[in-house]
């Protein structure tokens, strides 16, 4: 059942300031949620006034900044840096997307808020548990099936237009944005896979070297696993790397309905 | 059923004691884009044209039954409240079945594009209130 409001301990408070280094002159606050599993307290929104002229120009330069001069216990994940391995994952200013891809101009407002993901439980500050997500992805078996075996004298081919049908899908890095930016997997992510999962999904059945697409399709046929997908579009509105879930998922309803008739 | 994700709600500190996470922010932080608002508009007016359809068939009904259960009927609608309601639903109507009409593409697997679903936004919102505007000139025309 769908609940609006958050429940008494994950409401965010007021917290602390940390002060830009005097003589900055272009300051920009950055409100961060903080939470330690260690202190009982509730979540709190920590202020940090960085002087952009001494900082990168992403957020996740900022970030960086405040764990490095500021702070160093704010934690979050993040590794490549450059959009490819999908850790900075997180909601910033109203939006879910990567903090390494997301420019500090790009954010409105006096202050930029950073909260985790959406809807999910938070191990500290910025870092969700995902292992929920990571059991449904496993759970879609996404890796090829085959019975017929591959040629004997080398791979197994594809043509350019089988393969072009990947195109669009195969990009995903599975930062779980678009997850965690949908309502319906707010709402029923117990078992809703959510649409990073259904792309993954529909990633195999459109792959023309996979023989499994009757199992798959079989798998998926349930009120609550694929179908809480209402088209609400807010998967594609905040893919960070421009992918369509909302599309996959079209598609995996349609060949549903097809094999019927 | 219960939430298999509650289990994920419990963890532990550094010292190893078990705490209770928080769940991140959801809808007090996240600035819905007009696909989404649109999208639960959709379901906020399906519900509220529900409701209307049992004053349709009040209104069938009583004009089925005797003069003065019409006459009531015919009184209330002609209330400020009454207009209200109609405009309401009217309105309503509309919305569901220009979004409605959005939806149909969708199913077909047309209009996934961000630029085509924002556009469609546009199309659903403009649609709306030219035939709600069109039902009312004509509406209040013909009385």
């Amino acid at each position: 059942m769908a609940k609006f409001s958050l429940p008494a301990n994950s409401k965010m408070v007021p917290g602390v300031t940390h002060k830009a280094p005097a003589g900055a002159k272009r300051v920009r606050n950055f409100k961060i949620y903080r939470w330690n599993p260690d202190d009982g307290k509730n979540p709190q929104l920590d202020n940090f006034e960085i002087d952009l002229d001494a900082c990168g120009p992403m957020v996740l330069d900022a970030l960086i900044k405040i764990k490095n001069e500021v702070d160093p216990s704010l934690t979050f994940r993040r590794s490549c840096r450059e959009g490819i391995c999908g850790s900075c994952a997180m909601n910033i200013d109203g939006g879910n997307t990567l903090a390494c891809l997301k420019p500090i101009e790009e954010c409105g407002g006096d202050a930029i808020k950073i909260t985790p993901l959406p809807h999910m439980p938070v191990l500290k500050d910025l870092i969700p548990d995902l292992s929920h997500a990571y059991a449904q992805l496993r759970s879609i078996e996404p890796w090829m099936q085959s019975d017929t075996p591959p040629p004997p004298d080398g791979e197994r081919m594809q043509s350019k237009e089988e393969r072009a049908k990947l195109d669009g899908m195969w990009e995903c890095i599975l930062c779980f944005c678009c997850s965690t930016a949908c309502p319906s997997y707010w709402w029923n992510g117990d078992r809703y896979l959510g649409p990073a999962v259904l792309l993954a999904a529909y990633r195999w059945i459109a792959d023309s070297r996979d023989e499994a697409t009757g199992a798959r399709l079989d798998a998926l046929e349930d009120p609550f696993k694929l179908y809480r997908c209402h088209t609400i579009m807010n998967c594609t509105e905040t893919c960070p790397k421009g992918l369509n879930p909302a599309k996959a998922i079209a598609e995996i309803k349609h060949l549903m309905l097809e094999r019927q008739v | 059923m219960s939430d298999v994700r509650e289990a994920l709600m419990v963890g532990r500190g550094s010292t190893g004691k078990p705490v209770a996470r928080p769940l991140s922010p959801h809808l007090q932080v996240y600035r819905l884009p007009l696909t989404v608002i649109l999208s639960i508009t959709h379901r906020i007016t399906g519900v509220g044209l529900a409701i209307g359809t049992l004053v349709l068939v009040w209104w069938l009904i009583a004009a089925a039954s005797s003069d003065a259960a019409y006459a009531l009927v015919s009184w209330f609608l002609r209330t400020p409240v009454g207009y209200l309601l109609l405009f309401g639903w009217s309105a309503a109507l509309w919305y569901h079945f220009c979004n409605g009409l959005r939806h149909l593409g969708w199913d077909f697997g047309h209009g996934f594009e961000l630029s085509q679903s924002r556009a469609s936004n546009r199309m659903v919102l403009i649609g709306t209130v030219l035939f709600t505007v069109l039902t009312w000139i004509i509406g209040l025309a013909a009385q």
